[in-house]
């Protein structure tokens, strides 16, 4: 009787808008198996949407945690290549075979990458400057600084083991892959689970609320950047080491891409409100829709314009469902 | 009397949110002219029917008759349009923006393709004078004062020539001498034929200026009555259904209390003055005085969260440092804010979220947060203070004024406080939830928690506390105690001026 009850109570509470993105996910899934036949349900095409994808996905992870506080990170793209690119220059003062080098350019992608979070988040948490011109602002310093370094040509590695990183696979799935679902279930657990996550939403909706709460609210600022710095040091080591070089003009959209990913799935643009399992659904739809427009033969030069569609129809829902 | 004689009428006016029913069946009719006071607690569901009135919210059902005519509003615009107009409670005016501009604004004199400033400006500082106010009319909003910010909100209304003008809860931030301005100039429009609402929880004000009074209770109509024919005390039990005794209970005295926190020489510049003064062990203290007098100030200043210039703090005879609210929380002192939606809770966050946000530490295991041990400890609460919500886990923007305030001293209590300041605990909830927030304030000071009541409200202030410090411009102006906390000495020592108006 009482089990019968919870299931109605369940139906009842069962809110159309609470499971959004799982929905569209499963629609947009089908309609591109009806679109795409054959060829997009090939295992082949799938793990290739996630490999695409995984890029920006493992990014777009961080910026969940810098939207949900109420920030933005416009310049993602540009520290990618910047980090990309000094990295692979560190990687070449080891020589051509050096193992270690390898794991200490690893290492210090991750590090560098984080690093460069690290000042955006000073600019904005301690010098309190908005996100978005702060992040606008490191968009060109970062872009500027690697294509002067490289006079804006191929930055190309020396060590031959380094490129067999990015192109690994583990049970038929592409290491970025991997990648990309580690992180997402580390940060998924950070923002739910741990108080840090939970002073960042706090921090995300209402400043004032938690300052008058006793929460370091400057720290708890900074702290959504380093991780999306962290983030960026990652993709960039995986892109690097997929090609074993990286040119100044790469990963241009990514901070798109991310945005993107963010919003469709579903994380409040004003903050305080989010879900990193919604940012993984939302990029894997990006990829899936880019897929369909592959297949069924559409100008590549449109393919943006779709993104820009897909955003703004996102950001729409989301603002109407907060209207009711 | 003819029905046809009504300027405006609400008839079987109902609102519910989110399916709570905040007015039931109101049926008020206001004649050509007439001042209508219109009085209730805080949550009676006054600011609600101004609302309906001024098309800011649609009614649930029921109708609104204009001279007779049913009319539709559907925004404030288009009620402006039939001559509806309201002065706020809450200040919608642009800081940024001077004077004149704010006046005009949404409603700007033009000359061809352009602003006619001039004009506009020549408007703006007539008005101005009529209210005695001698403000720059190309002074900045931010510049003024309060009481003069409240001015050019009632200027704004004036400017559309109204002929339904509301006032909602518009004496709270005036000194007695800009209430008697106010109160010339309503006479003044009274006379030039402008049908008028005025909103508050005064009653010596209904009592002088209006002509009827409508009083409302949890939402329902309870009277309409000409003001004549009804004393202070009638409208007063009307307005509570109870007698004004029963409200409060019995006071502590603990004249023999050690002192748990003195206060000495609180400076900051330009806002308070050598604030000195002491909190017994389970004690409720009092801070009476005007709004801007520097109660909040001196109480955020207390907490950390705003930088003083000199003072002293001590905690049991001992000096102690707090710049930051972490400090306070460390040594036991608690604030909850006046403004609860802005600085009290969050309200995207379910009630367990929001009662463990400063006191998160206590829930974790390891890395993470015991959600089992939190969900408990809310329901704790949600028990121990009545609170009413569906399910603990709905968001808080969908509840009450009066639960979120609860919700918002759980999570102050599971700081477990020894010193708790208490700002304006009952603004805006309703008259059940006040009682329970007063027994809640009465059983803590008896557990030996020492409490500082800031309000507003004159009656909770002598209803409950059994010393009272009134400050007036940012200066402790006297300590009063005993039979002299009433309400006549209370207002002495806020304003320098004996009696009422």
């Amino acid at each position: 009787m009482s089990g019968q009850k919870e299931i109605i109570s369940y139906f009842k509470k069962f809110k159309l808008k609470d499971h959004a993105i799982g929905i569209a996910f499963v629609i947009l899934f089908f309609v591109a198996i009806i679109v795409g036949w054959p060829n997009f349900i090939k295992i082949r095409n799938l793990t290739n949407i996630l490999r695409q994808v995984s890029y920006t996905g493992i990014i777009a992870l961080g910026m969940t945690l810098v939207i949900i506080s109420g920030g933005i990170d416009l310049s993602v793209g540009s520290m990618t290549v910047f980090t990309g690119g000094v990295s692979i220059y560190f990687l070449n003062t080891f020589g051509p075979n050096s193992i270690l080098g390898i794991v200490m350019t690893i290492i210090f992608s991750i590090l560098f990458g984080g690093l460069c979070g690290f000042f955006n988040g000073i600019m904005i948490a301690k010098f309190r400057i908005a996100p978005f011109i702060v992040t606008l602002g490191t968009m060109s310093i970062f872009r500027s600084l690697i294509q002067y370094f490289s006079n804006a040509g191929n930055i190309l590695s020396v060590n031959t083991i380094y490129g067999k990183i990015g192109m690994a696979s583990f049970f038929g799935i592409p290491l970025p892959v991997w990648i990309f679902g580690i992180v997402a279930f580390l940060l998924h657990i950070l923002l739910t689970n741990t108080s840090i996550g939970r002073y960042i939403c706090a921090v995300g909706s209402n400043e004032q609320v938690a300052n008058y709460s006793a929460i370091k609210v400057n720290f708890i600022k900074l702290i959504p950047y380093v991780i999306t710095g962290l983030t960026v040091g990652l993709a960039a080591m995986l892109w690097t080491s997929r090609l074993n070089c990286i040119n100044p003009s790469d990963c241009a959209g990514y901070e798109m891409d991310a945005i993107a990913a963010v919003v469709i799935g579903g994380t409040l643009m004003s903050g305080g409100k989010g879900s990193i399992i919604g940012t993984v659904l939302g990029a894997i739809m990006l990829g899936i829709i880019n897929n369909m427009l592959v297949l069924g033969g559409i100008s590549p030069f449109l393919q943006p314009a779709v993104k820009g569609f897909v955003i703004i129809i996102a950001v729409l829902l989301q603002y109407n469902n907060e209207k009711k | 009397m003819n029905k046809s004689q009504y300027s405006i009428e609400v008839k079987d006016i109902v609102k519910e949110f989110s399916s709570v029913r905040v007015l039931d069946q109101v049926t008020v009719g206001i004649k050509p002219g007439e001042i209508m006071g219109l009085i209730g607690e805080n949550g009676a569901g006054k600011s609600t029917l101004i609302k309906i009135i001024c098309g800011i919210y649609q009614a649930t059902s029921g109708t609104i008759f204009l001279d007779e005519q049913p009319c539709l509003l559907k925004d404030y615009v288009s009620a402006k349009k039939l001559g509806i107009a309201i002065v706020p409670q809450e200040f919608n005016l642009i800081n940024h923006l001077t004077v004149y501009e704010n006046i005009f604004l949404g409603n700007e004199i033009h000359k061809g393709m352009f602003l006619n400033k001039a004009l506009m400006r020549e408007k703006a500082s007539k008005q101005m004078t009529a209210l005695n106010m001698s403000v720059d009319v190309n002074q900045l909003i931010s510049k003024l004062s309060v009481a003069e910010k409240q001015m050019v909100e009632v200027s704004k209304a004036l400017m559309l020539d109204a002929k339904i003008l509301i006032f909602d809860e518009p004496t709270t931030t005036l000194t007695i001498k800009e209430v008697k301005i106010l109160f010339d100039l309503m006479k003044k429009l009274q006379s030039k034929g402008v049908t008028m609402i005025f909103v508050s929880h005064k009653l010596h004000e209904i009592k002088t200026i209006c002509d009827r009074v409508t009083i409302l209770r949890d939402g329902k109509l309870i009277a309409i009555e000409e003001i004549d024919d009804i004393n202070e005390e009638g409208i007063a039990r009307q307005m509570i259904g109870r007698d004004f005794s029963q409200v409060f209970p019995p006071k502590i005295e603990r004249i023999d209390g050690d002192l748990i926190l003195e206060i000495e020489n609180l400076n900051i510049n330009n806002l308070l003055k050598n604030i000195s003064f002491n909190l017994r062990r389970g004690e409720i203290l009092g801070f009476a005085g005007l709004v801007g007098a520097g109660r909040t100030e001196t109480m955020e200043a207390i907490m950390g969260l705003r930088k003083r210039d000199s003072g002293l703090i001590k905690i049991n005879g001992k000096e102690i440092t707090i710049n930051k609210p972490q400090d306070a929380v460390k040594n036991k002192l608690g604030y909850i804010s006046e403004d609860r939606q802005g600085k009290g809770i969050i309200q995207i966050f379910d009630i367990p979220k929001n009662m463990s946000l400063i006191s998160i530490k206590k829930y974790k295991k390891g890395l993470f947060i015991d959600k089992k041990k939190e969900d408990n400890k809310a329901e704790d609460y949600i028990d121990k203070f009545n609170i009413v919500a569906s399910s603990k886990k709905m968001e808080l923007k969908y509840f009450s004024g009066g639960n979120q305030q609860k919700v918002y001293i759980s999570k102050w209590m599971d700081t477990n406080p020894e010193i708790l300041i208490l700002d304006e605990p009952t603004r805006g909830i309703d008259v059940n939830a006040k009682r329970e927030i007063y027994e809640f304030i009465h059983s803590l000071a008896e557990s030996g928690i020492s409490c500082i009541l800031i309000s507003s409200e004159m009656e909770e202030i002598i209803g409950l506390c059994s010393r009272v410090y009134v400050m007036k411009e940012g200066q402790i102006s006297n300590c009063i105690t005993g039979s002299a906390i009433n309400e006549e000495e209370i207002m002495f020592n806020a304003t320098g001026l004996k009696g009422k108006i």
